[in-house]
This record gives structure tokens, sequence and C-alpha cells, in this order.
């Protein structure tokens, strides 16, 4: 049986009697990507931040300290974490309660033609280049633009002049508000709360509605008590994204908003003018953290039991 | 007798096709009554037109009198046991029965003794703390069983509710549905496509095809006295004789059915017909033999104990007065 044999049929059989070996095979390239390069760099990003800067001379002093992270505590730059987690959480619950209808209607009730319309309309904006999106509503928020125009249209100036004067998240337009920011990241987020959310409702079996309604459930007590539970999975894979995407974005705050710095901006002029690799890395581990603690609660709570 | 359940000239139609077509019946009170017939012949829309999934297309269901049409599944005062029981994954096999009792608000400890009490009721004590995957397929029956008796219904829907089980576990569960709908008096409506389940469990069989009924009666009636071809042939396979055949078997010419076992084996000359045996299949208890008359093809059940002609032999068939049944319709 084994003389004579072609190369090819050989490795097959050599596969078929090692299952594991095609597994190492397959999987050593991808593996030593995600371990080496990326896991390093993390790593190699971690060590960073327990180095400090030398204030007088400006250079890396390469002994571990603490001394990095107390400057995150002090308020100029604690001030940039809280800012940038609340609008990240406004973002993420503001979209999972947009996305919730649109995911339900795309999973339970569209078919075929609309499906299809549905997938269309939920990417097609992720085919444009992001910065022209975020530019494009800058126009659409600035003073001039057509949104101001329209809401003068039909004589809502006021309402919205009312929200412009509100302290804190106002300003004299919206595009330098932070109103126009969370609008801008609510918009470009927006297709990664909708497509985990319908996937995981689209997998929440029919009977079981049906089962909660026979049982005496009605509409609102399926959604909390079956609907909700067996989706959640799905949502917090989408919030991982939300919530994520805008703790580490640097750009949209950058276009559209008041000039107060994210976290993202702050890593960006920290490695960068200011030479601050140190307080870079250590604001760079901030969004880290913060996923680790919201994912530990989430897991905590329950919240991937039904997976 | 009150009447539970009264579809009055009921249709459902999807697009062109006709579901449920002009169906009028009315089940009684306290009964075990089964809806017999293959798959798409409108059985299983019927049990959810009564359970209020689906709605009517033309006509009127009534549930203890009141018309439904507008009353949401979750006030109607029955509840279903799901074809793949339909437990909720996320919750463990108590909060499973006693959801019914959750959405209508009642306390914690309530409902979870009077989950356990259900539990108990279907044996499945010292099961509430699991979760439905942890349970076997006859388990998880049980628990669907309990899930929708909790909330007392006074009509109890079962949709084929032992098709998934295995041949032994769906014997056992026969009996254990059949006493214990004896034992809370409640009304049972059964789907099945099993002719013997419907059978040895109903006191009354609705029999299907085409999204219409074709025989309400007693099992006995069903099986005995079938009206159409349909009937004689879906419920127990019974020989279906042309006109022409039955009246060379000594009956009305007219449609006809005579039963397998009904069927014995005679001398030439004391027979009613004569034929030639074409085949056997041994089946344990009884053996069936095919038996050419003429052109027609007819099947006797012959005890196993008795010897079975050869293939080819020349055998007198004989039957009991009244065997021979004259069908109504075609």
């Amino acid at each position: 049986m084994t003389g004579g044999q072609h190369l090819t049929a050989r490795i097959s059989d050599a596969f078929w009697r090692h299952p594991r070996l095609l597994l190492a095979v397959l999987l050593t390239p991808p593996l030593i990507w995600l371990g080496v390069i990326y896991i390093g760099s993390l790593l190699a990003l971690l060590v960073q931040s327990f180095f400090s800067i030398d204030e007088f001379s400006g250079l890396i002093n390469y002994q571990f300290t603490l001394k990095t992270y107390a400057e995150l505590l002090r308020p100029s730059n604690f001030d940039i974490i809280l800012r940038t987690t609340l609008m990240a959480a406004s973002v993420t619950i503001v979209a999972a309660v947009i996305a919730f209808p649109i995911a339900y209607y795309a999973a339970r009730y569209a078919k075929g033609r609309m499906k299809a319309f549905f997938y269309l309309g939920v990417m097609l904006p992720l085919w444009s280049s992001y910065l022209v999106k975020v530019y494009a509503w800058k126009l659409i928020l600035a003073k001039e633009g057509i949104l101001n125009w329209a809401v003068d249209g039909v004589g809502a100036s006021a309402a919205l002049n009312a929200v412009l004067a509100l302290p804190v998240i106002g300003g004299s337009s919206l595009s330098v508000s932070y109103i126009g920011t969370f609008l801008v990241f609510l918009y470009v987020w927006l297709p990664f709360m909708i497509l985990p959310m319908q996937a995981a409702l689209e997998r929440v079996p029919v009977n079981l509605l049906e089962a909660s309604g026979d049982l005496g459930g009605r509409p609102s007590q399926t959604l909390r008590h079956v609907i909700l539970p067996l989706a959640l999975p799905g949502i917090i894979a989408g919030s991982i994204f939300t919530f994520s995407l805008t703790l580490g974005d640097y750009i949209i705050p950058q276009i559209v908003g008041s000039s107060r710095r994210f976290i993202g901006q702050a890593v960006y002029a920290h490695q960068g003018t200011a030479g601050n690799i140190p307080l870079a890395a250590a604001f760079a581990v901030v969004p880290i953290v913060i996923m680790a603690i919201y994912l530990w609660v989430a897991k905590r709570k329950g919240a991937f039991d039904a997976l | 007798m009150t009447v539970a359940v009264e579809f009055d000239h009921v249709s459902r139609h999807f697009g062109a096709v006709r579901a449920v077509d002009d169906v009028s019946i009315a089940i009684e009170e306290g009964g075990f009554f089964a809806m017999l017939g293959p798959s798409g012949s409108g059985k299983t829309t019927c049990l959810r037109l009564i359970s209020g999934f689906e709605r009517p297309t033309a006509g009127h269901v009534r549930i203890f009198g009141e018309n439904s049409e507008n009353v949401p599944p979750n006030r109607r005062p029955v509840n279903t046991v799901f074809q793949d029981y339909a437990l909720f994954p996320h919750l463990s096999v108590r909060d499973n029965v006693a959801y019914g009792l959750m959405v209508k608000g009642t306390d914690r400890r309530r409902r979870q003794a009077a989950a356990e009490d259900m539990l108990a009721l279907v044996k499945l004590d010292g099961y509430g703390a699991r979760k439905p995957a942890e349970l076997s397929g006859g388990q998880r029956q049980r628990v669907a069983l309990a899930r929708a008796l909790v909330n007392k219904p006074r009509v109890l829907l079962l949709d084929e509710p032992l098709g998934a089980l295995d041949l032994k576990l769906r014997e056992a569960m026969q009996e254990e549905l059949k006493s214990l709908q004896r034992a809370l008096g409640i009304t049972f409506i059964f789907v099945t496509h099993d002719q013997g389940e419907a059978l040895s469990m109903a006191d009354r069989v609705a029999v299907f095809s085409q999204g219409a009924i074709v025989q309400v009666g007693s099992p006995q009636d069903i099986y005995e006295r079938p009206h159409t071809r349909f009937v004689a042939d879906f419920v127990g396979s019974a020989n279906v004789l042309s006109p022409e055949l039955a009246a060379r078997a000594g009956g009305p010419r007219h449609w006809s059915s005579l039963r397998p076992e009904a069927i014995a084996l005679a001398k030439p000359e004391a027979a009613r017909l004569t034929g030639t045996v074409t085949g056997t299949r041994y089946l344990g208890a009884v053996n069936r033999v095919t038996v050419a008359v003429g052109g027609d093809m007819l099947t006797i059940a012959l005890p196993a104990v008795q010897t079975v002609p050869a293939d080819g032999a020349e055998i007198g068939l004989t039957w009991p007065d009244g065997a021979l049944h004259t069908m109504e319709a075609e």
C-alpha cells in the first residue's frame, strides 16, 4: 500500500494519521503573528507604561515605577479619562437602543429582498472612507450646515439653541459641541452594534417566543424574560465594539467637537510632539483596563450564560 | 356537556394554500380529542388557531363559547405542549415550570412551590435546579407538560408531543398522558400523525386530509367504519375494495373496506374470495400476506403461530359477517 505513492497522497495520509499535525501547520503562522507581533507589542506597551520621564532632560528613565500612572490621576489627565469613558458609555447605550428595533426587525421579519436591503443599508456606510464621513458630518453639523438650515426651515431653531445653550455638552454650534461628537460617534459605530445584535436575535428560536405568549407572557414580558437574556451575548458583543472603538478613537473628537481631548488624542499627543512615551503608554492601558472590567462584570452578571 | 372548543366554518389560507378549509367541529369539555392526519393536512394549523398563533381567514374559533379572534395567545385559557418542547434554555427546570406564574405576578415562594408540585406530578422531583440541556428527551417532554399544566389551563394542546421519543418511552408516555388526563379532568387536544397513538389515547378522533376533516368519531368508528378510502387506508392500512370487487365478495356494489386481521384462510368451497399468494412479510406477532385476487391486491394478517401458505399457493379467503364495511363516500 505504501510503495510508489505520490508525495501529495503521502502527505494527506500523514495528516490523516496525525490530525493534530494539520491543525499545527494551519495555526502556527497566525499564532506567531498574534503571539509575537500583537501580544508582544502589547506587552512592550505595558512595560513602557511603568517607566517614567525625566522632567528636566525629557529622557526616559528605565526604572520601574508607578509614577506615570499617578500622573493619570492629575485632574487634567483624569478629566480626559472620565470624558472619554462617559462618551463611550453614552454612545454604547444609545446605539443599543437604536440598534435593537432595527436588528429585531431584520432578524424576525425581513425576508429575501428586504433582508438584502437591510444588509446593504447597514454595511454601505462602511464602504466609504471613515475620514470622508467624519468631514461630511462636520459640514452637516456646522452653523451654516444643512441640519441648521433644516431645523430653521421647520421653525425649531429655538429648541436647537436651547440644547446648544446647555452647559458642558452645548457649544456655539453642533459641530463644536460634545453633542456633535456624540452624533458622529453614534453614526460611525452603529453598524458594529446592529450586526452582532441581529445575529444574536436570529438565533432566538421563534417557538420560545410563542411558548412565552402561550404561558401568559405579554409581549413586553417576553422581551424582558426571553428575548433579552438570549440576545444578551450579541448585545454585549456589539457594545464591546462601540465602547472600545469610542474609547480609542482620536480622529472624530479632533474634527468634530470642542477642543477638549479624548484618550486617543492624549496618546497621540504624548507619543508624538511631547515625546512622553511612558504617559502615552499609560493612557493606552486605560481602555484595556476599562474593557477588562466591563467584560468581567458582564460575565459575573451572567451575560454569557445563554451562550 | 359543555363545548370547550368550537370551529365554526373556519378557514386559514396562506396565499393560495388552503391549510385549513371550512372546518366545523365541536370539541367537548373533559375529553381526550385527537387530530389525526398526514403532515400538511391542517391539523397543526387547527391547533395554532386554538392557541392563537394563527388567526382564521374566515369563520370563528370559539373557546368556551367566546369568539377568540381578538384575544391574543397570552389571554386564552389554553396552554400548549410544543412539538420540540420549546423550553427556555437560559432558565432552570424549576423556572421554566414557574414561568406562567411568574408572568402573572405570583410571588417567588408560591410559584416555586407550585413548580415543585408540578414536577412531582410528572415524576421529576429533584430535577428543578437543572438546565433543560441536562435532561433527556423524555424528561424535557415532562417539563414541557408540567410547564403547561402549572397554569391550570381549561384546555391543554399537545402538538405531536411524543414524536421525538423512542418507541418504548412513547408507549409509556401514552399511558401516562391518558391517566393524567383522567386525573385532571381537563380537555386534551392532541395532534398526531401516528394512527396507533390516536386510537389508543383519544376518546374522539378527527381525521384530517388536505385542510378538511374527513371523519370524526370514536376510535372504533374510525377504525372499523371508515367513511372514505383515505380514512380506511391512513388509519391502519385497511384493504380498500373497488365496487366491482366488493360485489364479487358478496357486498353491495360500492367502495368498501376490509381489515387485514378480519380475514382468515378458508377451503376454496367455503371461501368468499379466492386468490394467489404473492408475498409474505414477517412482523413478529403477525405475518402480513399479500394475495392477488383477480387484478386487485388484498393484505391479510395471519397470527404468526399459524402456518403461512407458500408464495404462488391458491388460497380461499373468508371473514365474519359484517366485516366488509361499505363506505359512505369515495
